[in-house]
């Protein structure tokens, strides 16, 4: 280090003060055991237990099963597909309304009757209206799962925007920036965090309001596979259903949580 | 000759439930070209108000502000502001932050980047300037404030207590360094600061203030000579005028009642 006139290697530790995801061996070791015991106290409990429960290795073969002739797969894509097309359409329109809602106060005063009423509106109660406005095709489907998306997702962006710090905004007036330069290059950063935080909600309700979506009429996806084997006492394959839209929902969530914490590892916290 | 900057009868009232509340009381103070101003008062005596219509953040319940003889409309990038709070984007790198005022001037970029690494040496960050604002200290994070004002190279600098969060030793540090910047360049400058030695150290007029209603209680002409010295710091001299400041801030006449 050359000579610097004030002492500031107190200050600047890069790493030390870093406390990055890195979970501790102890907790993982937990986690593997926690998973290991509710494995067994499920055979256990399909063994002795409850009538009909098929065990692990039971639902296992079935998956393999299903793997195997392809049904997996196909589900999982058709599910897939309509949650990130509905979350994607949801949060890309709940970004903007979101800012117009936090930035112009007569936009407030239009949308935000709307977004609070519809928000006390489960998704799931608009499918009748859904299925007779829009028939029994994709569209329905996609669009309340659009709905729960957008609905989570439009409080947070508009939050964010109205918490931005009122300093942070002068200081950008006082260095000559317009209205539209504060917005793109203050307000937009600033209230990304909450924007990420509404997305991992809005997708978390996308892909709760998914089964349901499923049943209007579908062809294929996991709920449709799921409605099917109730009719057949098929319980492996709602088993595997269940195991697939849990750990399809905990890696999407994992993505944006990392994708967030790259986008804004600038924060103070954390 | 017109004044840098002219408060004339200034009031400023703010909304509050039940009626308003007057923050400044009709102040009055002319600050020539190339002066160096400081502000010393009680907390909530309206330091911050009276910088915040200089810097047009905020407008004037009555009476006018003028920079340059002209009424003050809205913020510009002739009037250099720090903020009491750091007001760093804590996004942007030391660099970024101090570029950011030079983008909007629309400067080519050879000579952004001269300006930026310029201003970023003056205030001591070299090694620093692709850190984030969350990885520097307090008082690194206060000079690249400094960094990012200096760099649009303004007329006038606008300072709220820019040294309040600091330690003794960085605090005399910035000091000189401000001083020494401002001998250089000649910048207008008014600086708000509770520190009463800072407050003689720094200017050539000391403005103080009383609170409740907000004024200009009296205004103390510190006839030092520049450059300002360790030496003069311990001057009975600077001792006497030190004493006269502090007198009227802490032994103001009782509050006029409101
Ligand atoms: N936006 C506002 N709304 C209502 N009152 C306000 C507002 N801004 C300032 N005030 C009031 O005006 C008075 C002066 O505030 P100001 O921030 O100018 O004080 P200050 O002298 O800078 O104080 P400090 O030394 O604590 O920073 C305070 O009593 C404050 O409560
Ligand atoms: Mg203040």
């Amino acid at each position: 280090m050359s000579v610097v006139s004030v002492p500031e290697q107190t200050a600047a530790q890069p790493g030390a003060a870093r406390r990055t995801g890195r979970r501790p061996v102890r907790t993982l070791a937990l986690n593997i055991a926690a998973v290991l015991i509710g494995l067994a106290a499920w055979s256990l409990l399909s063994v002795v237990g409850v009538q009909g429960l098929p065990g692990p290795l039971t639902v296992a073969e079935r998956a393999g099963e299903l793997i195997a002739d392809g049904t997996l797969a196909t589900d999982v894509l058709a599910s897939l597909r309509r949650v990130l097309l509905g979350f994607v359409l949801g949060t890309a329109l709940a970004v903007p309304v979101g800012f117009l809602m936090g930035w112009y106060t007569t936009a407030r005063g239009l949308l935000e009757p709307y977004v609070q009423f519809f928000r006390t509106i489960p998704p799931l109660a608009i499918i009748p209206l859904a299925i007779v406005l829009l028939g029994i095709g994709e569209v329905p489907k996609v669009f309340v799962i659009f709905l729960a998306a957008f609905l989570s997702s439009v409080v947070a962006a508009f939050q964010g925007v109205v918490d931005v710090d009122r300093t942070l905004i002068n200081a950008a007036r006082v260095l000559g920036a317009s209205d539209r330069t504060i917005f793109a290059k203050v307000v937009v950063p600033a209230s990304l965090p909450f924007i990420l935080v509404g997305m991992r909600i809005g997708l978390g309700s996308a892909w709760g309001t998914l089964v349901a979506a499923e049943l209007i009429a579908a062809q294929e996806g996991l709920g449709f596979r799921m409605q099917q084997a109730q009719l057949y006492y098929d319980l492996p394959t709602i088993f595997v259903g269940l195991i697939s839209i849990g750990v399809l929902g905990l890696a999407m969530d994992r993505l944006l949580l990392f994708a967030g914490r790259r986008l804004t590892s600038w924060q103070e916290t954390r | 000759m017109t004044p840098k900057i002219s408060f004339r009868d200034v009031v400023k009232s703010f909304p509050v439930k039940g009626g308003s509340f007057t923050a400044l009381n009709g102040a009055s103070l002319d600050i020539a070209d190339e002066e160096f101003v400081t502000v010393v008062g009680p907390s909530g005596c309206g330091k911050s108000t009276l910088l915040s219509m200089a810097a047009g953040l905020v407008e004037p319940t009555a009476g006018e502000v003028l920079v340059d003889g002209e009424h003050v409309r809205g913020p510009g990038p002739d009037r250099g502001v720090i903020f009491q709070q750091y007001a760093l984007f804590p996004w942007l790198t030391v660099r970024k932050n101090v570029e950011f005022g030079l983008r909007l001037a629309d400067l080519p970029p050879g000579e952004r980047t001269r300006r930026a690494e310029h201003a970023i040496e003056l205030v001591g960050l070299t090694e620093f300037a692709d850190a984030l604002p969350k990885t520097l200290s307090g008082g690194m994070k206060q000079r690249c404030a400094i960094a990012r004002a200096y760099a649009v190279d303004p007329a006038v600098l606008l300072m709220d207590e820019p040294f309040g969060a600091l330690d003794a030793l960085t605090r005399v540090q910035l000091q000189d360094q401000l001083l020494r910047t401002w001998s250089q360049d000649r910048r207008t400058v008014l600086f708000i600061t509770h520190d009463v030695d800072e407050a003689v150290y720094l200017a050539r007029r000391v403005v103080v203030m009383a609170a409740r209603p907000g004024r200009i209680h009296t205004v103390i002409d510190v006839d030092l000579p520049y450059p300002r010295t360790e030496e003069i710091r311990l001057s009975p001299e600077f001792g006497r005028i030190r004493n006269e400041v502090w007198h009227s801030v802490y032994h103001q006449a009782a509050p006029l009642p409101t």
